[in-house]
């Protein structure tokens, strides 16, 4: 399953693909797409260079925007028509909730966050537990085998591109399946980077004192285009909202570098910023369990060292 | 309004986890017992919305005898009843985990069915979405701000750039995520009332796994070697130089 906002691509499905070709090439079978939305048709072109050989348009004159169960239903369709050995889709929040319907409605098993499958009878996957600090090895039965991705898991890699074909169909939907559907949406702040796609952020945790503490963090973060994270502990505090929570309930983040200040380095906030290139750890405390997944540190008071790096920065830029 | 609240017993994890020496669990014998963060919320949502509205409320859970001091938790911050599903100890999928849930509550009369999205531990992101459709229910996801109203819900969800806005009649199923609220400490008169409240007890049977635990194994450590590049203020050149040699800054 593609997973598009009214024909934007969502990147990590690209992830999906490559790890279902995988699969396709090992069993000996075509990979096939599914779009749905009449949106999504602007997308078959670029499915093209991930192997893709069929691209399955649901298309229904009221699928114009996201709408949980119906897509569900779509895939669900699929399932029962063309008996895939498996279907994939994205580890995110509407990958995992469209599975989910798909497998509801045709009583199948569904596993979310796959890191591995190994095709048999059944199949055996290795999948994310806590957000990523466990893994667990089941079996899969049933027929068809629903997956989601674990994101970042694999790289999105192209391959000898192909013209897929496309073949719309018209899912069956009911009043029902069209009840829950996106009515409205109400934008973010503007000007502010957000923070699943930056390319840089500057996090802060307990170690940070304050809301008020955050400045230095907003300063650097303004010089560099950051974005501002934070640990849950910051949140539970009332000193950042939750939006700027990085972490197993919070967001995850996949920069190129990851600043982590004042942070001690808890599991359930390290799974959020796995996804990072770098990280670069300020902090007073050099046995801090951050200082083990860190790539560069520096032992000291964030506080102190924030405005020195700031300066240094606005020196270098000839501000 | 009658709102059902599911929660899920789980180990407190904050440092290193350890198995059990069979690998099918993690090593609890120095650890507390929560909810995930997600679920804190859903109680705390639930007993909102009867203070704003009115009705009733109540917590469940399929878990093991001892998952009653989760119950007792919610309890105390203001859940009217309490029902624990009983089970042997051994892990359920999310499919039968979502049937037994479907079967008890069923004729319960609910209004509103909230789930924290994901189990902390299990991760499986489908519990509430079956149990959803065993009912024949509406569901929505993933919910960070909730308002119910004349037998309606409106439902806001982080989307890229903003909030996605959903509309549901109820009965339906809402699953939420940490931060639609700020859960509150319970208070010594509510922790002493929880202690006393009766917790209907059933035991359904265990059905066969569809999605079958193997075993659990922990992640190879990435084995990362810190490189300390200064301490203190006196750091910053380096700092900026190493923000260069990774083309942060050009």
């Amino acid at each position: 399953m593609v997973e598009h906002d009214r024909g934007e691509l969502n990147e990590i499905s690209l992830q999906a693909l490559t790890f279902g070709r995988g699969l396709a090439e090992r069993l000996d079978v075509p990979l096939d797409a599914v779009v749905v939305g009449e949106a999504g048709r602007v997308l078959v072109g670029s499915l093209g260079p991930f192997g893709v050989s069929t691209v399955h348009l649901a298309a229904h004159e009221r699928l114009d925007d996201y709408a949980p169960i119906a897509w569900g239903r779509s895939v669900a369709e699929l399932v029962s028509s063309l008996g895939p050995e498996a279907v994939l889709a994205a580890g995110t929040d509407r990958g995992n909730e469209v599975m989910a319907h798909a497998a509801a409605m045709s009583s199948l098993p569904m596993a979310a966050n796959v890191v591995a499958a190994e095709p048999g009878d059944p199949w055996l996957v290795t999948r994310v537990r806590w957000g990523g600090s466990l893994l667990e090895e089941a079996r899969v039965h049933g027929a068809a085998k629903l997956l989601t991705v674990a994101p970042h898991v694999v790289r999105a890699d192209e391959t000898t591109p192909s013209q897929p074909e496309v073949v719309e169909f018209a899912p069956a939907l009911t009043d029902g399946d069209l009840l829950v559907r996106v009515v409205d949406r109400v934008a973010a702040e503007t000007g502010k980077v957000a923070l699943p796609t930056a390319r840089v952020v500057v996090g802060g945790g307990r170690g940070v004192g304050s809301a008020e503490g955050f400045v230095v963090l907003e300063e650097l973060a303004e010089l560099l285009g950051a974005a501002v994270g934070c640990s849950r502990v910051v949140t539970s505090l009332g000193w950042r909202p939750h939006t700027d929570q990085v972490g197993q309930t919070g967001t995850r983040i996949a920069p190129d570098l990851y600043i982590a200040c004042g942070i001690s380095g808890a599991i359930q906030h390290m799974v959020g910023a796995k996804a990072a290139k770098k990280i670069l750890a300020i902090n007073m405390d050099r046995d801090a369990p951050i200082m083990v997944q860190a790539d560069y540190a520096v032992i000291g008071d964030l506080h102190a060292v924030l405005p020195a790096v700031v300066q240094e920065l606005r020196k270098a830029g000839g501000a | 309004m009658n709102v059902l609240v599911c929660v899920k017993r789980v180990p407190v994890t904050g440092g290193r986890i350890t198995l059990t020496p069979d690998e099918r669990e993690i090593d609890t014998k120095f650890l507390g017992f929560t909810v995930s963060p997600h679920e804190e919320c859903a109680v705390e949502e639930a007993v909102r919305i009867v203070e704003a509205g009115g009705g009733s409320s109540t917590v469940l859970t399929l878990g093991t005898p001892e998952s009653e001091e989760q119950l007792r938790d919610a309890l105390a911050i203001g859940i009217a009843e309490a029902i624990l599903l009983e089970t042997g100890g051994a892990e359920w999928d999310p499919g039968a985990t979502a049937a037994a849930i479907a079967e008890t509550v069923r004729d319960r009369g609910f209004d509103l069915l909230l789930f924290g999205n994901e189990a902390a531990d299990t991760g499986d992101y489908q519990v509430a979405v079956r149990v959803a459709h065993l009912l024949g229910v509406p569901c929505v996801t993933g919910v960070k701000r909730l308002e119910v109203r004349d037998g309606a819900a409106l439902a806001l969800r982080e989307a890229a750039g903003g909030w996605e806005v959903f509309e549901l009649p109820l009965p339906a199923v809402v699953s939420v995520k940490e931060g639609i609220n700020l859960p509150r400490y319970p208070s010594m008169p509510g922790r002493l009332r929880a202690k006393k409240k009766d917790i209907e007890r059933l035991a359904p049977e265990p059905p066969a796994a569809e999605l079958e635990m193997v075993r659990l194994r922990l992640p190879e450590a990435a084995d990362k070697q810190v490189e300390v590049i200064g301490e203190g203020p006196d750091a910053a050149p380096r700092v900026v130089e190493m923000l260069r040699e990774i083309g942060v800054v050009s």
